[in-house]
Protein backbone atom coordinates (compact mmCIF):
# COMPACT_ATOMS: atom_id res chain seq x y z
CA UNK A 1 0.00 0.00 0.00
CA UNK A 2 1.44 3.21 -0.76
CA UNK A 3 1.00 6.46 1.29
CA UNK A 4 3.43 8.75 -0.68
CA UNK A 5 0.15 10.98 -1.25
CA UNK A 6 -0.49 11.81 2.72
CA UNK A 7 2.91 13.64 2.94
CA UNK A 8 1.55 17.09 3.48
CA UNK A 9 -1.69 16.78 4.45
CA UNK A 10 -2.44 19.17 7.11
CA UNK A 11 -5.70 17.92 9.98
CA UNK A 12 -8.37 20.10 11.15
CA UNK A 13 -7.43 22.21 13.94
CA UNK A 14 -7.93 20.84 16.98
CA UNK A 15 -8.16 22.76 20.91
CA UNK A 16 -7.34 20.97 24.36
CA UNK A 17 -7.35 23.09 27.83
CA UNK A 18 -4.34 22.64 30.03
CA UNK A 19 -5.34 22.20 33.39
CA UNK A 20 -3.83 23.16 36.69
CA UNK A 21 -5.00 19.49 38.24
CA UNK A 22 -3.51 17.37 35.39
CA UNK A 23 -0.17 19.02 35.37
CA UNK A 24 0.11 18.34 39.12
CA UNK A 25 -0.89 14.68 38.30
CA UNK A 26 1.45 14.38 35.01
CA UNK A 27 4.34 15.65 37.37
CA UNK A 28 3.89 13.57 40.38
CA UNK A 29 2.91 10.23 37.91
CA UNK A 30 6.74 10.98 36.57
CA UNK A 31 8.54 11.41 39.54
CA UNK A 32 9.17 15.02 39.12
CA UNK A 33 9.94 16.17 42.48
CA UNK A 34 10.78 19.86 41.98
CA UNK A 35 7.74 21.73 43.13
CA UNK A 36 8.07 24.32 40.14
CA UNK A 37 5.71 21.81 38.59
CA UNK A 38 3.22 20.92 41.75
CA UNK A 39 3.07 24.08 43.79
CA UNK A 40 1.97 27.30 41.85
CA UNK A 41 3.13 29.67 44.71
CA UNK A 42 6.60 28.63 43.51
CA UNK A 43 5.43 28.36 39.82
CA UNK A 44 4.90 32.14 40.17
CA UNK A 45 8.01 32.82 42.35
CA UNK A 46 9.67 31.80 39.11
CA UNK A 47 7.90 34.26 37.06
CA UNK A 48 5.48 31.87 35.69
CA UNK A 49 2.00 32.63 35.72
CA UNK A 50 0.37 29.35 36.98
CA UNK A 51 1.93 25.83 37.14
CA UNK A 52 4.08 25.30 33.56
CA UNK A 53 3.77 21.77 31.65
CA UNK A 54 7.10 20.15 31.86
CA UNK A 55 9.08 19.61 28.47
CA UNK A 56 7.71 16.39 27.38
CA UNK A 57 3.71 17.18 28.54
CA UNK A 58 3.31 18.80 25.26
CA UNK A 59 2.93 14.96 23.64
CA UNK A 60 0.23 13.72 26.31
CA UNK A 61 -2.14 16.74 25.01
CA UNK A 62 -1.86 15.20 21.77
CA UNK A 63 -3.00 11.97 23.25
CA UNK A 64 -5.64 14.27 24.95
CA UNK A 65 -6.71 15.31 21.67
CA UNK A 66 -6.44 11.73 20.16
CA UNK A 67 -4.14 13.08 17.74
CA UNK A 68 -1.71 9.99 16.98
CA UNK A 69 -4.07 7.72 16.67
CA UNK A 70 -6.40 9.82 14.42
CA UNK A 71 -3.60 10.09 11.99
CA UNK A 72 -2.45 6.30 12.13
CA UNK A 73 -6.37 5.60 11.40
CA UNK A 74 -6.32 8.16 8.73
CA UNK A 75 -3.67 6.33 6.90
CA UNK A 76 -4.76 2.67 7.93
CA UNK A 77 -2.00 1.30 10.12
CA UNK A 78 -3.13 -1.17 12.56
CA UNK A 79 -2.08 0.05 16.02
CA UNK A 80 -0.63 -2.89 16.73
CA UNK A 81 2.03 -3.05 14.33
CA UNK A 82 3.29 0.43 15.20
CA UNK A 83 5.66 1.95 17.46
CA UNK A 84 6.73 5.90 18.65
CA UNK A 85 10.16 5.42 17.21
CA UNK A 86 10.81 8.92 17.88
CA UNK A 87 10.16 12.61 19.84
CA UNK A 88 11.24 15.98 19.29
CA UNK A 89 9.60 19.16 20.70
CA UNK A 90 11.10 22.53 19.52
CA UNK A 91 10.19 25.26 22.55
CA UNK A 92 8.83 28.71 22.07
CA UNK A 93 7.14 30.19 25.10
CA UNK A 94 6.04 29.26 28.30
CA UNK A 95 2.89 25.86 28.13
CA UNK A 96 1.12 26.78 31.67
CA UNK A 97 -2.03 25.76 33.34
CA UNK A 98 -5.36 27.69 32.16
CA UNK A 99 -3.69 27.87 28.66
CA UNK A 100 -6.01 27.13 25.81
CA UNK A 101 -4.34 25.57 22.80
CA UNK A 102 -4.76 24.77 18.97
CA UNK A 103 -2.76 22.60 17.70
CA UNK A 104 -2.43 21.32 13.71
CA UNK A 105 -1.20 18.34 12.87
CA UNK A 106 0.61 17.86 9.40
CA UNK A 107 2.15 14.48 7.80
CA UNK A 108 6.13 15.72 7.17
CA UNK A 109 6.95 12.58 5.39
CA UNK A 110 6.64 8.87 5.05
CA UNK A 111 9.37 6.65 4.15
CA UNK A 112 10.16 2.75 3.95
CA UNK A 113 13.33 1.02 5.11
CA UNK A 114 14.76 -2.67 5.11
CA UNK A 115 13.15 -3.34 1.48
CA UNK A 116 9.69 -2.06 2.69
CA UNK A 117 9.58 -4.21 6.03
CA UNK A 118 9.38 -0.72 8.30
CA UNK A 119 7.06 1.87 7.27
CA UNK A 120 8.30 5.78 8.93
CA UNK A 121 5.55 7.93 9.62
CA UNK A 122 6.87 11.55 10.32
CA UNK A 123 4.20 13.75 11.83
CA UNK A 124 4.73 17.30 12.74
CA UNK A 125 2.06 19.10 14.99
CA UNK A 126 2.37 22.75 15.85
CA UNK A 127 0.60 24.06 19.14
CA UNK A 128 -0.31 27.85 19.95
CA UNK A 129 -2.07 29.30 22.87
CA UNK A 130 -4.77 31.76 23.54
CA UNK A 131 -2.71 34.87 22.65
CA UNK A 132 -2.49 33.07 19.00
CA UNK A 133 2.04 32.57 20.26
CA UNK A 134 3.60 29.67 19.05
CA UNK A 135 4.27 27.38 22.19
CA UNK A 136 5.92 24.23 21.04
CA UNK A 137 6.36 22.16 18.17
CA UNK A 138 6.54 18.55 17.59
CA UNK A 139 7.81 16.12 15.93
CA UNK A 140 6.40 12.37 16.40
CA UNK A 141 8.44 9.51 13.89
CA UNK A 142 5.93 6.22 14.58
CA UNK A 143 7.66 2.95 13.19
CA UNK A 144 5.43 0.01 11.69
CA UNK A 145 6.36 -3.19 11.14
CA UNK A 146 4.97 -4.49 8.01
CA UNK A 147 4.04 -7.79 6.17
CA UNK B 1 19.39 24.48 44.61
CA UNK B 2 22.26 24.58 42.14
CA UNK B 3 23.52 27.19 40.42
CA UNK B 4 22.84 27.72 36.82
CA UNK B 5 25.82 26.65 34.65
CA UNK B 6 27.18 29.63 32.50
CA UNK B 7 28.38 29.42 28.77
CA UNK B 8 31.89 30.51 29.40
CA UNK B 9 32.38 28.22 32.06
CA UNK B 10 31.42 24.99 30.35
CA UNK B 11 33.50 23.01 27.66
CA UNK B 12 32.82 20.63 25.20
CA UNK B 13 32.73 16.74 26.55
CA UNK B 14 31.84 18.06 30.28
CA UNK B 15 30.00 15.72 31.97
CA UNK B 16 25.82 17.12 33.52
CA UNK B 17 25.45 15.56 37.12
CA UNK B 18 23.74 12.35 36.51
CA UNK B 19 19.91 11.96 37.31
CA UNK B 20 19.33 8.37 38.77
CA UNK B 21 15.35 7.40 38.58
CA UNK B 22 14.26 4.90 41.25
CA UNK B 23 13.38 1.35 40.06
CA UNK B 24 9.92 1.48 37.81
CA UNK B 25 7.10 -0.16 39.56
CA UNK B 26 3.37 -1.28 38.59
CA UNK B 27 2.00 1.87 40.25
CA UNK B 28 4.07 4.49 38.46
CA UNK B 29 3.26 2.52 35.39
CA UNK B 30 -0.60 2.77 36.28
CA UNK B 31 -0.10 6.79 37.63
CA UNK B 32 1.74 7.78 34.08
CA UNK B 33 -0.41 6.15 32.15
CA UNK B 34 -3.29 8.23 33.76
CA UNK B 35 -1.01 11.28 33.66
CA UNK B 36 -0.43 11.30 30.25
CA UNK B 37 -3.27 9.65 28.68
CA UNK B 38 -1.50 6.91 27.25
CA UNK B 39 -3.87 3.90 28.12
CA UNK B 40 -2.22 1.22 25.86
CA UNK B 41 -2.36 -2.24 28.17
CA UNK B 42 0.61 -3.47 27.33
CA UNK B 43 2.23 -1.29 30.37
CA UNK B 44 -0.83 -2.17 32.41
CA UNK B 45 -1.43 -5.84 31.66
CA UNK B 46 0.53 -8.88 32.05
CA UNK B 47 -1.50 -10.69 29.90
CA UNK B 48 -2.42 -7.81 26.89
CA UNK B 49 1.73 -7.56 27.19
CA UNK B 50 2.05 -11.62 26.56
CA UNK B 51 -0.75 -11.30 23.81
CA UNK B 52 1.57 -8.96 21.68
CA UNK B 53 4.76 -11.33 22.27
CA UNK B 54 6.32 -9.31 25.04
CA UNK B 55 7.73 -10.74 28.73
CA UNK B 56 5.31 -8.84 30.59
CA UNK B 57 4.52 -4.93 30.84
CA UNK B 58 7.30 -2.87 29.72
CA UNK B 59 7.68 1.23 30.93
CA UNK B 60 6.29 4.19 28.52
CA UNK B 61 9.53 5.32 26.34
CA UNK B 62 8.02 8.75 27.36
CA UNK B 63 8.47 7.93 30.75
CA UNK B 64 11.58 7.61 30.09
CA UNK B 65 11.56 10.64 28.15
CA UNK B 66 10.24 12.73 30.88
CA UNK B 67 12.78 11.75 33.23
CA UNK B 68 15.35 12.67 30.85
CA UNK B 69 13.36 16.06 31.09
CA UNK B 70 13.94 16.39 35.01
CA UNK B 71 17.82 16.02 33.85
CA UNK B 72 17.51 19.34 32.11
CA UNK B 73 15.35 21.24 34.07
CA UNK B 74 17.53 20.21 37.16
CA UNK B 75 20.61 21.36 35.45
CA UNK B 76 19.02 24.63 34.02
CA UNK B 77 15.48 26.66 34.33
CA UNK B 78 13.49 24.89 31.60
CA UNK B 79 12.66 28.54 30.16
CA UNK B 80 16.52 28.01 28.72
CA UNK B 81 15.44 25.11 27.01
CA UNK B 82 15.12 25.57 23.28
CA UNK B 83 15.02 22.12 21.51
CA UNK B 84 14.82 18.46 23.13
CA UNK B 85 14.46 15.09 21.09
CA UNK B 86 15.24 11.16 22.04
CA UNK B 87 14.80 8.02 20.10
CA UNK B 88 13.28 4.92 21.89
CA UNK B 89 16.20 2.35 21.37
CA UNK B 90 14.84 -0.58 23.77
CA UNK B 91 11.99 -0.81 26.62
CA UNK B 92 12.34 -0.77 30.05
CA UNK B 93 10.75 -3.53 32.23
CA UNK B 94 9.42 -3.68 36.14
CA UNK B 95 12.68 -2.92 38.12
CA UNK B 96 15.07 -1.07 35.65
CA UNK B 97 16.38 2.04 37.25
CA UNK B 98 17.12 4.68 34.75
CA UNK B 99 19.76 6.27 34.89
CA UNK B 100 19.97 9.90 32.88
CA UNK B 101 23.51 11.32 31.11
CA UNK B 102 23.57 14.56 29.36
CA UNK B 103 27.00 15.59 27.94
CA UNK B 104 28.08 19.08 26.02
CA UNK B 105 28.77 18.06 22.10
CA UNK B 106 29.32 21.43 21.08
CA UNK B 107 28.86 25.63 22.18
CA UNK B 108 27.74 28.13 19.36
CA UNK B 109 26.24 31.44 19.08
CA UNK B 110 22.03 30.85 17.43
CA UNK B 111 19.40 33.48 17.10
CA UNK B 112 21.68 36.16 18.82
CA UNK B 113 22.25 33.69 21.90
CA UNK B 114 25.04 31.74 23.53
CA UNK B 115 23.71 27.93 23.18
CA UNK B 116 25.00 24.09 24.07
CA UNK B 117 24.07 21.29 22.01
CA UNK B 118 23.63 18.34 24.79
CA UNK B 119 23.67 14.58 23.69
CA UNK B 120 21.58 12.67 25.94
CA UNK B 121 21.04 9.07 27.31
CA UNK B 122 19.15 7.03 29.59
CA UNK B 123 20.43 3.77 30.28
CA UNK B 124 19.42 0.89 32.42
CA UNK B 125 21.22 -0.68 35.51
CA UNK B 126 22.56 -3.14 33.70
CA UNK B 127 23.98 -0.66 30.95
CA UNK B 128 21.25 -1.22 28.71
CA UNK B 129 20.74 2.51 26.48
CA UNK B 130 16.69 2.80 26.23
CA UNK B 131 16.88 6.18 25.09
CA UNK B 132 19.64 8.02 22.78
CA UNK B 133 18.88 11.68 22.62
CA UNK B 134 19.69 15.41 22.01
CA UNK B 135 19.00 19.09 23.42
CA UNK B 136 19.64 22.55 22.74
CA UNK B 137 19.70 24.78 26.02
CA UNK B 138 20.54 28.60 25.73
CA UNK B 139 22.94 29.96 28.52
CA UNK B 140 23.68 33.29 29.93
Amino acid sequence: MSHEEFVGREFPPFTVDVDSWRLRFFARAAGADDPLYTDPATARAAGYPALPAPPTMAYSLLMDAGQPFRVLEELGIDLRRAVHGEQAFTYHAPLCAGDTLTGVVRIADIYSKKGGALLFIVVDTTLRNQHDRPVVDQRSTVVVRQG
Amino acid sequence: MSTTPDFDSLAVGDALPELVKPPLDRLQLALYAGASSDYNPIHLDDDAARAGGLPGVIGHGMLSMAFLGQLLTGWVPQRQLRGFSARFVAMTALGDSVTCRGTVKAKHEVDGERRVELELSAVTQDGRQVLAGSASVALP
